[in-house]
């Protein structure tokens, strides 16, 4: 039994990696700009499919690089085209353009790709587990926290030590005081807009390896997302790196016990944090 | 800055209020019914074309309308031309594929009623035709009411009960790799009676059911419940999980490498799955509805080759055969009994056998009188990585006739009440 | 001043008429009555969640919840306990009023964004609880075996059942009385409390106007309503289905308030009209209908934020 829990535990880590590095991209653009974007699952869908037609020609390791980019640079147009214009206005309106969103980038895949289940194939060298005791730990899910661990580390790099990262930061906190000193923000926000899109599009790719891909891949993903945002706290994404590992590990307990219940079980932890510790784990108080 | 900021946005305003008005009037003005040809009968297709399940309910469309085009071909069903009507159920929202049936049979006037690949609606939809007394075909929904406790005289189906598909693979599971079987079940009806069709098998042959994991529905990560599979060391790993589901758990399995250490089978499954899934993970044994290699049936390669012209090329599974088998079987009794009166084609199709050219199925295939199940054959196997020729994923070990693997109608708790 | 009043009242009757004679015209546009059963379900709970979130300015994502409450309360009664119609509708709203009062008293201390996650988290744990508990409700399978039963009448038997005109009727007759108490609420000094909390909470709550309290009703008002439309809706489907309690059922009533204009009354209801013929019409003529409807609110959001009636009422406001 405790190995049985031991094995979960360590799993739920696995998987909760997954889960944050979603709901990483999706607390930056809602803390800078305040923008609720329910279409990054649809993002994520378009970074797996653009994945699966690259690797053919430019191998796995290729379309990994290259999808995300491709995924950030549709971002970067939807927002200077359809999210501009929603800066200023209740967060209710994003919510919706964003859900109206989701629906054309999940039709826009089904049309372009089909609805059938495409078979994405990853290495072979990845695809096995590491030992025979530990069987679950595959090349495939290492490899997938450790790259959660890099786009983690590079987001605190360029938050922390490039021009870029320092204007977002202080945006989140002020906006308009950044504005008046001189910063271009409708570029910080396309940008920064376009870097949450980048780790949607990445975790597409990372998904495609372990699900199927269809169409609707992103649209189950994308409410633990918010789960694992309010868990850790709005507004800080530490808190949300932590909420997405909570929900993780939540998920996988709760299938030694109780397995139809994994899914609900992020939610009466959501209920629960609103109701005892509304701000979160790590958020800050009277935010939003 | 602009000088007169009012006056253009009142511009705006202007025209997009008269672009709003034309597109208005564009959208309306279709919306008066064209009167259509009233000698023309209608079949409706209530199936899911978005949504998780928009790949089998495309497939049973694309079969149905062959059967259309052939049966028009064929001078149409009582010398008058056929039409098939779809609405797009949804996968999910059983309130629209219940309005869909309302505007299939209310508005439209279908004559006959089809679908629908989910449970939920296939029942749904069953109380809708009954209430209006037409005659409706499940085509691809599994869960056991459709014909048991929730069946109605005006309804029947194509697709097998899940006791039916558990009854036709069990027997070898256990002969053939073993006693201790661990159950990974979706939780829905679908799932539940696969399992408790497989729990009467081990009762029956003495075996143990070393533990189960009920999943919830859209799970994307089967891994804690692969890991109690495997300290739970049983035999047999039997995986009940459909659709994307069982493209995940399988895929999955075959990560962690469990294929290689136990067994991984399962009842049905489908050609959509196989394909999904990459290659080295094709693997278990299962039972197919219909499968598109039949050498030593006649008339499968003219389908196949019918399908291929419409499909991109690609082979037809068994969701192709059901809607084919669903559309052909109205055309037929109707023209037999030189009627559309839905009481009187109901009783005609009790007992009623599917020639073999719709049939393609090696042994007698008829709609069971008691419960209006269709008795076809499955198809017990395994999938193989690759076959002898690209799309060949499945090999057939065995054929079970569905009439030897169904529940006698008296226990599947069906109770035909026929209107007066 | 006059003018307004005028245009107000002629909106009424007007909206009124096309209800009250809709099963004559809809069949003539290529519509079918049940689709306009449909609309008023959807009418009467977006309506109703438009009682919180338009008029007293609070969002919450879990309306289905109660809608479902709704649902399986008339469909388990109806089933199991008493083959009547009139009932299974009180069953169903109790249930969802009740367990509404509830989670509310917990939840109202919340605002904006968390009060919004909390409702969702509560109504997919009600969500979870409708799949789960099969043996009751029939889990994902959903809840069949049930339909709607003729009503007896002292002036003759209604027969809901196999007329869908009259039970169209019946629909528009809730729906017209349920409409009639909230209007007549929000025309009251409470409803114009509710006006004054959305505008500027802190300044309500300087003036001395408990604010909690008041939401806390709303949402009891609001809840009420969805979950007599979630019964209508069981009626009309003669169906129970888990899914009536995700949180994207929720996300439709929203967007029929948002879509039909949340500021004004009847906004809801053209709303829901859009929302369920536009997409009953564009699912018929095409596969990808996701994209246009999708489409469809990108545009509204961007253009026409206020909503359809938010476009004519722009005139109107001084």
């Amino acid at each position: 039994m405790t190995q049985l829990i031991l094995f979960d535990v360590f799993n739920g880590l696995i998987i909760g990696a997954f889960y944050a590095l979603m709901a990483l991209g999706l607390s930056l653009i809602l803390n800078l700009t305040g923008v609720i974007n329910f279409a990054h699952g649809g993002f994520l869908a378009v970074g797996a499919y653009l994945a699966f037609t690259l690797t053919p020609y430019i191998g796995f390791w290729g379309g990994l690089i290259v999808a995300p980019v491709l995924t950030a640079l549709l971002g970067l147009a939807v927002e200077r085209g359809l999210i501009r214009p929603l800066y200023g206005r209740d967060p209710l309106y994003s919510l919706l353009l964003t859900f109206g969103l989701a629906f054309m980038l999940e039709d826009g895949t089904r049309y372009i790709w089909g609805p059938a289940t495409l078979p994405f194939a990853i290495p072979d060298w990845l695809a096995s587990p590491l030992s025979s005791q530990f069987f679950f730990l595959t090349g495939y899910r290492v490899f997938m926290v450790l790259l959660v661990v890099a786009a983690v580390i590079g987001l605190f790099l360029i938050l922390n030590r490039t021009r870029l990262g320092m204007r977002i930061r202080a945006g989140t906190l002020d906006l308009e005081t950044v504005s008046v000193l001189g910063v271009n923000t409708r570029i910080l926000r396309n940008l920064n807009f376009g870097l949450g899109i980048y780790l949607a599009g990445l975790a597409g790719v990372l998904a495609a390896g372990m699900l199927g891909l269809q169409p609707t891949i992103g649209s189950d993903l994308i409410m633990p997302s918010f789960v694992a945002i309010i868990i850790g706290g709005l507004g800080s994404l530490p808190g949300t790196l932590i909420g997405g590992l909570l929900i993780g590990v939540a998920s996988g307990l709760t299938t030694v016990w109780y397995p139809s219940a994994s899914e609900a079980v992020i939610y009466v932890m959501m209920a629960l944090i609103l109701l005892v510790r509304p701000r979160g784990l790590l958020g800050e108080e009277g935010r939003f | 800055m602009r000088m007169n900021p009012s006056k253009s946005t009142i511009g705006r305003r202007t025209v997009l209020r008269a672009a709003a008005g034309a597109g208005f009037l564009q959208v309306a003005s279709p919306f008066v019914v064209t009167a259509r040809a009233a000698d023309v009968i209608k079949i409706g297709l209530d199936d899911p074309l978005t949504g998780t399940y928009a790949e089998l309910g495309k497939n049973e469309q694309i079969g149905c309308q062959l059967a259309v085009n052939q049966i028009n071909a064929k001078g149409g069903i009582l010398g008058r031309k056929v039409e098939l009507l779809t609405e797009d159920s949804t996968s999910t929202d059983t309130g629209v594929a219940v309005q869909k049936a309302h505007e299939l049979i209310d508005r439209d006037k279908v004559n006959l009623l089809l679908g629908n690949v989910n449970s939920a609606m296939a029942l749904a939809l069953g109380e809708v035709s009954n209430q209006a007394g037409v005659l409706h075909i499940v085509t691809g929904g599994h869960t056991d009411a459709v014909t048991g406790t929730d069946c109605h005289w005006n309804v029947f189906r194509v697709c097998n009960t899940t006791r039916m598909e558990t009854n036709s693979v069990s027997k070898t599971l256990f002969t053939k790799f073993g006693k201790k079987w661990y159950f990974i079940t979706p939780d829905y009806a679908f799932g539940h009676t696969l399992q408790q069709g497989f729990e009467a098998s081990l009762k029956k042959f003495g075996g143990t059911e070393v533990g189960a994991s009920l999943t919830p529905l859209g799970t994307t990560d089967f891994s804690s419940y692969l890991i109690k599979a495997q300290a739970a060391n049983p035999d047999v790993i039997i995986v009940l999980e459909a659709g994307q589901d069982a493209v995940n758990c399988l895929k999955q399995a075959v990560q962690f490498g469990l294929n290689k250490k136990f067994h991984i089978a399962g009842a049905q499954q489908e050609l959509e799955v196989l394909e999904g899934l990459p290659p080295e993970a094709r693997i278990g044994t299962w039972v197919f509805e219909w499968y598109w290699v039949q050498p030593k049936v006649p008339h499968v390669k003219q389908f196949v080759a019918e399908i291929r012209k419409v499909n991109g090329g690609k082979v037809p599974t068994a969701r192709h055969w059901f809607g084919y088998a669903s559309v052909w079987t109205c055309a037929l009794v109707a023209n037999e009994e030189k009627t559309l009166d839905a009481v009187k084609l109901a009783k005609a199709l009790e007992n009623f056998v599917l020639p073999p050219e719709i049939a393609l199925m090696p042994y007698k295939t008829f709609y069971r009188a008691g419960d209006h199940q269709l008795m076809p054959t499955l198809y017990v196997g395994h999938a193989v990585e690759k076959g002898p020729v690209p799309e060949d994923l499945f090999h057939v070990d065995e054929l079970v006739q569905g009439v030897d693997a169904a529940l006698p109608v008296a226990e599947t708790g069906c109770h035909l009440k026929w209107p007066s | 001043m006059q003018r307004l009043r005028a245009g107000k009242v002629s909106l009424d009757v007007t909206v009124w008429v096309l209800l009250v004679s809709m099963p004559f015209w809809l069949n003539w546009i290529g519509g079918y009555t049940s689709l306009g059963s449909r609309v008023l379900v959807m009418a009467l709970a977006a309506t109703a969640l438009n009682f919180l979130l338009g008029f007293t300015g609070v969002l919450s994502f879990g309306h289905a919840a109660y809608f479902g409450l709704g649902v399986y309360g008339v469909g388990l009664t109806i089933k199991y306990l008493i083959p009547n119609t009139l009932a299974g509708i009180a069953v169903g709203v109790v249930a969802g009023t009740l367990a509404a009062a509830v989670i509310g008293a917990l939840i109202v201390r919340l605002r904006g964004i968390y009060f919004a996650m909390v409702t969702i988290a509560f109504g997919q744990v009600f969500y979870f609880i409708a799949y789960r508990w099969n043996s009751v409700t029939g889990g994902d399978d959903g809840l069949a075996g049930f339909h709607r039963l003729p009503i007896a009448t002292p002036l003759g038997v209604f027969d809901i059942l196999h007329s869908d005109i009259a039970f169209y009727y019946f629909v528009l007759a809730g729906f017209a009385v349920s409409v009639a108490i909230m209007a007549a609420l929000l025309r009251s000094p409470f409803g114009r409390t509710l006006l004054a909390i959305r505008e500027n909470e802190r300044r309500a709550r300087f003036l001395g106007i408990p604010v909690d309290r008041h939401i806390w009703l709303s949402w009891l008002i609001s809840c009420l309503f969805v979950s007599l439309a979630g019964a209508f809706y069981a009626l009309l489907n003669n169906f129970a289905d888990p899914h009536d309690l995700r949180w994207d059922q929720s996300g439709d009533f929203v967007i029929m308030a948002v879509l039909g204009g949340m500021r004004s009354f009847w906004g809801p209801l053209i709303g829901a009209a859009i929302f369920v013929v536009l997409q009953d019409y564009v699912s018929s003529r095409t596969e990808n209908w996701m994209s246009f409807i999708g489409l469809f609110f990108v545009l509204i959001v961007l253009f026409f934020p206020r909503g359809v009636l938010g476009m004519f009422r722009r005139r109107a406001s001084p």
